[in-house]
């Protein structure tokens, strides 16, 4: 049972920090609820198929088929978040004055595009694909009962799911016209450490082989295995020893999203005063 | 009052930036895992929730490679943040890992879904 709950749990925290940013980062848009749900249904129904096609997906491009997966994915996250942050670099302001004026979340018109629900699903995806094959391996060599194994399980959920909600609401506590400022920043470092990740899968499968060696060894500070360096490592992308490549990529990575964020126009800055009067 | 071009803009970047990501990919795939001739490759099996040989060792400083076969029913997860690799290998299934090249040292593993009786150490000399 403890082993149901530590490793669902582990999976969960991944993804729901994930999510607890997401939810926070499009407070006040239209239908926002159903987008995230969209997300996470689509990314069950993923997890399962790629845990039932786990074999065949392994064997594809030369048994590196799992890696060059994950390291899409993970740069299709990277690209949705990307795109979210420069929609809301233009959109955000507008958002946050609507909430205050209205004192409602629901600001008309202004729907998001569908990036985040794609990086809900994505999440979602990947960590939900290693909870079902290490339920099914359990459940299948029948070592632990079925009913210890769901409560350990259901435990690792309400835990994980607990922790992520503890991060979103605490991000609500930040006052609405600081709010977006902070969530783009942690998305930005989320894709960074993202495309991070997306390094070390590629280099795993041994499709980059430039700049391997390790940059840094900080385990001795902060453990990668430890709950704080967990945490990091999800939030910001933090590694105790990460590769040439991958910091080179996580600083690319935070360059271009700032850059693009900047040459972007925030939306009507003549209609913001207009209605603020 | 809307303002559609601003919205088209962020499309057009968001598109541009998945359309990049993809052509990376797609550029990697075409250019096929390199295998450099100076590669140590070590044959190790999952059994029984264990690993064959637990103690594995690779020369320091030069890439390496596990092919690892699983001989169990259930999927196994190959884990280690030390040498930070993540590889899920299906039950009755081969897959390989590459190692970067390594400093020196013990490098913790183990097997994530039966994480009590599988797992092994890389040793790097």
């Amino acid at each position: 049972m403890l082993a149901a709950l530590v490793i669902v749990f582990r999976e969960i925290i991944e993804a729901g920090l994930i999510v607890g940013i997401v939810l926070a980062a499009t407070r006040g848009v239209e239908r926002r609820g159903a987008l995230v749900a969209c997300g996470i249904a689509a990314g069950v129904a993923g997890a399962c198929l790629v845990a039932a096609f786990a074999g065949e997906l392994a064997s594809l491009f030369a048994g590196s088929g799992q890696e060059l997966f994950n390291a899409s994915i993970l740069l299709l996250a990277v690209a949705m978040l990307t795109w979210h942050n420069v929609w809301m670099s233009s959109h955000g302001r507008a958002i946050a004055r609507d909430m205050r004026n209205v004192g409602t979340e629901v600001a008309a018109g202004r729907r998001p595009p569908l990036a985040l629900t794609v990086v809900v699903g994505v999440a979602v995806l990947r960590e939900g694909s290693e909870i079902v094959l290490f339920l099914y391996g359990i459940a299948a060599s029948g070592g632990t009962s079925a009913a210890a194994m769901t409560l350990g399980g259901l435990l690792g959920v309400l835990g994980g799911a607990g922790v992520s909600a503890l991060l979103y609401f605490g991000l609500l506590t930040i006052p609405t016209h600081r709010l977006f400022a902070v969530t783009s920043g942690l998305i930005t470092l989320l894709a960074a450490g993202l495309a991070a990740q997306a390094v070390a899968f590629l280099q795993q499968g041994g499709y980059i082989e430039l700049m391997s060696a390790t940059v840094w060894h900080s385990a001795w500070l902060l453990h990668e295995d430890s709950v704080l360096g967990r945490l990091l490592h999800t939030l910001i992308g933090y590694s105790d020893a990460p590769s040439g490549m991958q910091l080179a990529v996580y600083l690319a990575t935070i360059a271009v999203i700032t850059g693009l964020m900047w040459l972007v126009p925030s939306a009507g800055p003549g209609r913001d005063k207009q209605a603020a009067e | 009052m809307t303002f559609p071009n601003h919205d088209r803009r962020g499309a057009v970047l968001g598109r541009s930036a998945l359309a990049a990501g993809l052509a990376l990919v797609a550029g990697l795939i075409i250019a096929a895992p390199l295998r450099a001739d100076d590669t140590t490759i070590v044959s190790v099996v999952i059994e029984n929730h264990r690993f064959t040989p637990s103690e594995i060792h690779v020369p320091a400083k030069k890439p390496a490679v596990l092919e690892i076969e699983n001989r169990d029913a259930t999927a196994e997860e190959f884990d280690s943040s030390a040498l930070k690799v993540e590889k899920v290998i299906a039950g009755h299934a081969k897959g390989s890992v590459r190692l970067r090249p390594l400093d020196p040292g013990r490098y913790r593993f183990t097997g994530e879904y039966h994480e009590d009786s599988a797992k092994g150490v890389v040793i790097a000399e």
